[in-house]
């Protein structure tokens, strides 16, 4: 389930890539849980501003947050065609559900390990880059997204 | 310390070390029952023997040497006393208690991969060796190999070894065995291997082989059938002497007592009494109900019983599956439709109650310990105490049963402190030097009460008073009422103790217990007569994993109010709203300010302001301030689920957790505690104090 033994064990890892400002960006296929549609979460008071709120997932309470505000982006309205992904995601030792919302969603792409280079930082920022690898592919490239650093730690409370 | 264990192995050590924590509880309750008792009764010496017995195979067969050695010397002792050869005096019984102690320690120890001291260990079995001195020496240790005395004569056995096919899946190992009764004498061993299959049809985890062959030396029958006690379940043995002249005379076929190495998982409930030879049904290892988590034992009947409920609901279920059509409702239909529905709340409600008593467990499990604090604590201090327990088999949410042995214990530390006088006074005042302390659980309407009672010199009202003026937490003309006399005992720091001994006095536990009771959703009684004694009542909610909420509406979103915490609610009539310092509103209820806070400012969250025109105010008791919560309307009171919202996210202060409404969407549940944390920091912040 961890994408860490996927990656070292395979010769290639499996991708589900998605749509964000134009760009291609990829998460190991085994980290995603289910893809939805959109549905106004209840906003967490002092929740940072890329997390939305919370929504149901049969039971269960899971946060949503923007991956384009999380990058730095501006953020376009959600609605009927907002996609959603939702991941296992790992912080602080234990795996938690949350939601994602990106612009559209790609495909699912087969990567050979060899393809994956390390990520220059595109941030000048102080924060570490949330890419792990840009995958390589002779049509296009994709930005693997490390998304426990991204997500898995989020600031919580004063 | 770290085994070489198979997975197999693994896993039945998780089982070993609940087993043996409850082996243990059991063997304080017994030791603690042949202390009280003027004549040893040799049903609870057996039991105890037994108790001992299982733990020092077990921990040898899982290469826990050190625990199977302490085991094997509380086991002799005990042995000692099963044949009369030793008389269990307060003394030796202390002797074991500490042992119970040590063995316990080990196995936290070694579960949770820390150190212990073989130092102290072996002081310990030096003690226990000593004390056992006198009785007949029963070798039959694994660990220890025993050279025979040299009085006796030589023997010898024929005997035969048949393992039932599934005896290696319980972790015994034949081998092991017959290594082990190699050592009491000479061995001749022969293997018996007709029930071994071809290699295509062996299944690696049976056991196909059987021995037979003789034993020669200076050994009892009873120390051979020792060295396969730990199967005797699991294995065909046949031990027979056989004499100088040739005639053989049969010994006992199987064993007479009959311990199963792997207790099934499921077990009846009944209360956790000693002397049972199977283990008490609920988890009684006290490490285990400490860390929260773990698992629970449920009885079968409740489990049958869930499985009839989800039987009624796929009935149900497919009941209204079958309204389901092609063409508009009729009024048949919807007939049909609103009884399916009836019938599927009824079902929904069955079940949840069903589902939340798998989680109830009797509060004996926290009543257990008590026997052995108290018998400690009352040689400590010098005092003689007789505890009852009644009500044990009150049943709580494992939840709420957890939280609840803490505060307990400062209760009872506190009777026994400050409570019950020493001997001597208890004498001159008439009463009887042996002070009784009773531990009560009960049921009343949708509570459980739990009461600490205890016939010591009670507490004495002007003391408290003068103490209480003392400190500054009352006037020096003031007299409280009995609400306010209960707040003062339960003030930080209060105490009318005249010394702090390491056992109470500090005026710590009282606040902590009634905040603990508090957060629980409880709150704590003290019924008090100088002289007579005193009574402390917790009342508790019967569970932690659903409450009565009031639904509240700010803005477009719902929140959910604990029931328990709201005092009143208001229409704000705006005559009564006054301007604090420019800043906040205060709202004039009767003769009391009430500082008014608007949900969204104080949790962050952005939405419409409450105006004071249109609002409602919802007061609610936060750590015993009130404050008024402006809300735009109140909606339905019901009964939430209380689901995490740490789980996926984390903590957020001024939020219990989260709820699904009947809609389907999320809703928080409100900490008023929190929100009124928040509330006064945010008033510090802006220089401004809170009225």
């Amino acid at each position: 389930m961890t994408s860490g033994t996927a990656k070292n064990a395979a010769e290639s890892e499996q991708l589900l890539t998605f749509i964000v400002d134009g760009q291609e960006y990829g998460v190991d296929i085994l980290r995603v849980q289910e893809i939805r549609g959109w549905s106004a979460p209840m906003p967490i008071p002092q929740a940072p501003a890329y997390i939305k709120g919370v929504i149901n997932i049969r039971g269960d309470v899971v946060p949503i947050a923007d991956l384009r505000e999380r990058l730095g982006l501006p953020t376009l309205p959600y609605g009927q065609t907002t996609v959603v992904i939702v991941l296992r995601v790992l912080g602080g030792a234990r795996e938690r559900v949350m939601g994602v919302i990106v612009d559209a969603m790609s495909d699912v792409t087969n990567v050979p390990t060899g393809a994956v280079k390390a990520p220059p930082s595109f941030h000048d920022s102080s924060e570490p880059s949330p890419a792990r690898g840009i995958a390589m592919l002779e049509e296009k490239m994709i930005t693997i997204l490390d998304v426990d650093r991204i997500f898995g730690e989020h600031v919580v409370i004063r | 310390m770290t085994l070489q264990l198979t997975d197999l192995q693994r896993q039945l050590l998780g089982t070993f070390f609940e087993e043996s924590f409850e082996g243990l509880e059991q063997l304080e309750t017994g030791l603690l029952a042949l202390e009280r008792s003027s004549k040893a009764d040799p049903e609870t010496i057996n039991d105890v023997f037994r108790v001992a017995h299982s733990i020092k195979g077990g921990a040898g067969s899982f290469g826990l040497a050190a625990i199977s050695r302490l085991a094997h010397e509380m086991e002799t002792l005990l042995d000692g006393f099963r044949a009369g050869a030793l008389s269990p005096t307060p003394d030796a019984l202390s002797l074991l208690l500490e042992g119970v102690d040590g063995l316990r320690g080990m196995l936290e120890a070694t579960r949770d991969e820390r150190g212990y001291s073989e130092e102290s260990l072996g002081r310990l079995c030096e003690r226990l060796k000593a004390a056992s001195a006198r009785s007949a020496p029963h070798p039959a240790a694994p660990a220890e190999p025993q050279s025979p005395p040299a009085a006796r004569s030589e023997r010898t056995f024929a005997f035969r070894f048949e393992p039932h096919s599934h005896l290696l899946e319980s972790g015994n190992e034949p081998v092991r065995l017959l290594r082990e009764l190699a050592r009491l004498g000479a061995l001749k061993l022969e293997v018996d291997r007709s029930r071994l299959p071809g290699l295509r049809a062996l299944e690696p985890n049976l056991c196909y082989l059987g021995w037979h062959g003789t034993l020669r030396g200076a050994v009892t029958l009873a120390e051979i059938k020792e060295v396969f006690a730990w199967v005797e379940g699991d294995a065909d043995l046949e031990v027979t002497e056989v004499v100088a002249d040739g005639a053989v005379t049969p010994a006992a076929r199987q064993p007479t007592t009959n311990e199963e190495p792997v207790a099934p998982k499921t077990e009846a409930a009944p209360a956790a009494t000693p002397g049972a030879a199977n283990a008490p049904a609920a988890t009684a290892a006290r490490g285990d109900a400490e860390a929260g988590l773990g698992s629970i034992r449920v009885a079968v009947d409740k489990i049958d019983l869930l499985m009839n409920m989800v039987g009624e609901l796929v009935i149900t279920q497919s009941m209204l599956g079958e309204l389901e059509g092609d063409g508009p409702l009729d009024a048949h239909r919807v007939e049909r439709l609103r009884e399916g529905l009836g019938l599927l709340a009824r079902n929904t409600r069955s079940l949840q109650e069903s589902v939340m008593r798998l989680r109830s467990m009797p509060i004996g499990i926290v009543f257990n310990r008590f026997p052995r604090l108290v018998h400690d604590l009352g040689r400590q201090l010098g005092k003689e105490v007789e505890l009852k327990i009644a009500g044990q088999n009150t049943e709580l949410d494992k939840t709420v049963l957890e939280k609840l042995g803490d505060p307990l214990v400062h209760l009872v530390r506190n009777s026994l402190d400050h409570g019950i006088e020493a001997p001597e006074l208890r004498r001159a005042a008439g009463k009887p030097e042996l002070g009784t302390l009773e531990l009560r659980a009960y049921h009343r309407g949708g509570d459980i009460v739990v009461e600490v009672v205890d016939d010591g010199k009670g507490i004495d009202r002007t003391r408290v008073i003068a103490r209480a003026r003392e400190m500054g937490i009352l006037g020096p003309d003031e007299e409280p009422g009995e609400d306010a006399l209960r707040d003062i005992l339960f003030a930080p720091g209060f105490s009318t103790a005249k010394e702090v001994t390491n056992v109470s006095g500090r005026g710590v536990g009282m606040d902590v217990v009634r905040r603990n009771v508090k957060s629980l959703g409880g709150d704590v009684f003290v019924d008090t007569t100088p002289g007579r004694g005193t009574r402390i009542s917790l009342r508790l909610p019967l569970t932690l994993a659903i409450i009565d909420g009031q639904l509240i509406r700010v803005g477009v979103h719902a929140y959910v109010v604990p029931l328990l915490s709201i005092v009143e609610s208001v229409q704000v009539e705006p005559r009564r709203v006054t301007r604090f310092q420019g800043q906040r509103d205060i709202y004039r209820l009767r003769d009391e300010l009430i500082p008014m806070m608007d949900l969204c400012e104080v949790l962050g969250v952005s939405g419409q302001r409450v105006s004071v025109d249109e609002a409602l105010m919802v007061v609610v008791e936060a750590d015993g301030e009130h404050v008024g919560l402006l809300v735009h309307e109140l909606l339905a009171q019901q009964q939430v689920v209380v689901k995490s919202l740490e789980s996926n996210y984390g903590r957020v202060e001024g939020l219990a957790g989260a709820t699904i409404l009947g809609d389907g969407s999320v809703s928080f549940i409100l900490d008023v505690a929190g929100i009124g944390r928040l509330m006064r920091r945010s008033h510090a912040r802006e220089g401004v104090r809170a009225a």
